[in-house]
């Protein structure tokens, strides 16, 4: 007997993607894993900062989905490269910033070049037509087929029955009769087809996968590029957008405020990188200060951060304010009243 | 066989799983690694990573915020 076929899938994490992986692997082809790290992926554990959060079940969702069909996974960081999609997407962006029709042909020509270094077959993907408005249109699969380089090895089986016949299926490797045609916004043939396969407890992403669809989130990242002039990031950046209450007092200076416990604690791995404050009369918050602030800036951001310590109703709060050139300064604060606080400044 | 150690404290997850997937892909079967993380999640997802891909964890050890993980390299 020849030897199976063999074909990468690409692994999000979520329902669709572990269905098309198991409908092929159903077939006798072998399967295996691949995950695109980009730095903005939904991870469980970045919830996980916030101390509330903890108590929560814990997992990596494209290992799990691994778990469950039995294949390796291979996971990939893609951070360097993936600047490139998010900042000068050909195709424009979504509703947020998310640019996902650039992002699927970016992740299915990272797996078209890792297939051939690994001697692979076929790639699968778990898209299906009409699921998502902008990447996942009966005129955007071709297009991910063809810009990615993929073209004819670019498998979709839960829609491959409304899509042009692949190489897998012409050289019979699979069988076309076994595949599906989904199509349009329903998640119920795939649950069905889940509750047949036995599946449960699987991830269910509302917005998409990754953090780029969420409006605060991408108005936050909008905010950086404006602030610094250029539309640029560092993944420690994209990380912190994640994190605590964010305040622009000044297009100069932006405050980054813990919540809470858990993320004081992830901040505070940041202190030597910004300079940052905190009352050292009262408990309150580690403060993040990113930008280039003044002395007079350092004066109100520390008015700012004694508003959100225990000590808010205090006449006086005493803040300590340590800045990158290693220099510590204490300051004695009267906290800014909540309604002093003009709503724009939130990001 | 060597013993290994990776450092990926402060880095939040996949990152350490990642790491420990570049350096596993560096040594020899039998080898052990030792993965220190500070992550909670990498609790769950380094011996998940294990598990998908065939390699044994050894022990599971945490002291106050810090994580060690020592595996086993196996054959793939
Ligand atoms: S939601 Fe994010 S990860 Fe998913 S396709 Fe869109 S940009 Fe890519």
């Amino acid at each position: 007997m020849s030897e199976a076929r063999k074909a990468v899938a690409l692994i999000s994490g979520g329902l669709d993607s572990l269905l098309a992986a198991k409908v092929v692997q159903q077939q006798g082809i072998h399967v295996e894993g691949i995950n695109f790290y980009t730095g903005f992926c939904v991870e469980g554990h970045t919830h996980a900062i916030r101390k509330k959060d903890q108590a929560k079940p814990k997992r990596n969702n494209a290992l799990w989905v691994a778990e469950q069909l039995g294949i390796k996974l291979h996971i990939i960081d893609i951070i360097e490269e993936y600047k490139d999609v998010v900042i000068n997407p050909k195709h424009g962006y979504g509703a947020n910033l998310n640019p996902c029709l650039d992002c699927k042909v970016f992740m299915v020509h990272k797996a078209r070049q890792w297939i051939e270094s690994k001697g692979f077959d076929f790639i699968i993907t778990g898209e299906v037509i009409g699921q998502r408005p902008m990447s996942q249109r009966k005129e955007t699969m071709p297009v991910v087929a063809r810009e990615s380089g993929a073209a004819d090895l670019l498998l979709r089986p839960l829609c491959a029955k409304n899509l042009a016949l692949t190489k897998p299926e012409l050289e019979g490797w699979v069988d076309r009769d076994g595949l599906y045609g989904f199509e349009g916004r329903s998640r119920k043939p795939q649950m069905a087809l889940a509750a047949s396969f036995g599946f449960e407890d699987y991830a269910q992403p509302a917005g998409g996968c990754c953090f780029l669809t969420d409006r605060q989130y991408s108005h936050k990242l909008a905010d950086l590029w404006t602030a610094r002039g250029e539309r640029r990031y560092e993944l420690d950046d994209i990380m912190l957008l994640k994190v605590g209450r964010h305040i622009r007092p000044c297009p100069n200076f932006k405050m980054i405020i813990g919540r809470e416990d858990g993320e004081n604690k992830f901040l505070h791995g940041y202190r030597k990188q910004y300079t940052h404050m905190l009352a050292t009369s009262h408990n309150g918050p580690l403060v993040l200060i990113d930008g280039e602030p003044s002395q007079d800036d350092l004066d109100l951001a520390a008015q700012i951060t004694a508003r959100f310590s225990q000590g808010r109703d205090a006449d006086k709060v005493d803040i300590e304010v340590h800045t990158l050139d290693g220099a510590r300064q204490s300051l004695q604060v009267r906290p800014m009243a909540g309604e002093l606080i003009p709503r724009d400044w939130y990001l | 066989m060597s013993l290994n150690e990776l450092d990926v404290r402060r880095m939040l997850c996949p990152m350490p799983v990642i790491r420990t997937q570049e350096k596993v892909e560096q040594l020899q079967v039998g080898d052990t690694l030792t993965v220190l993380c500070s992550d909670p999640g990498a609790i769950h997802d380094i011996p998940a990573w294990c598990r998908v891909n065939g390699h044994q964890v050894l022990d599971i050890r945490q002291k106050d915020e810090e994580i060690s993980i020592r595996l086993r390299v196996c054959e793939e």
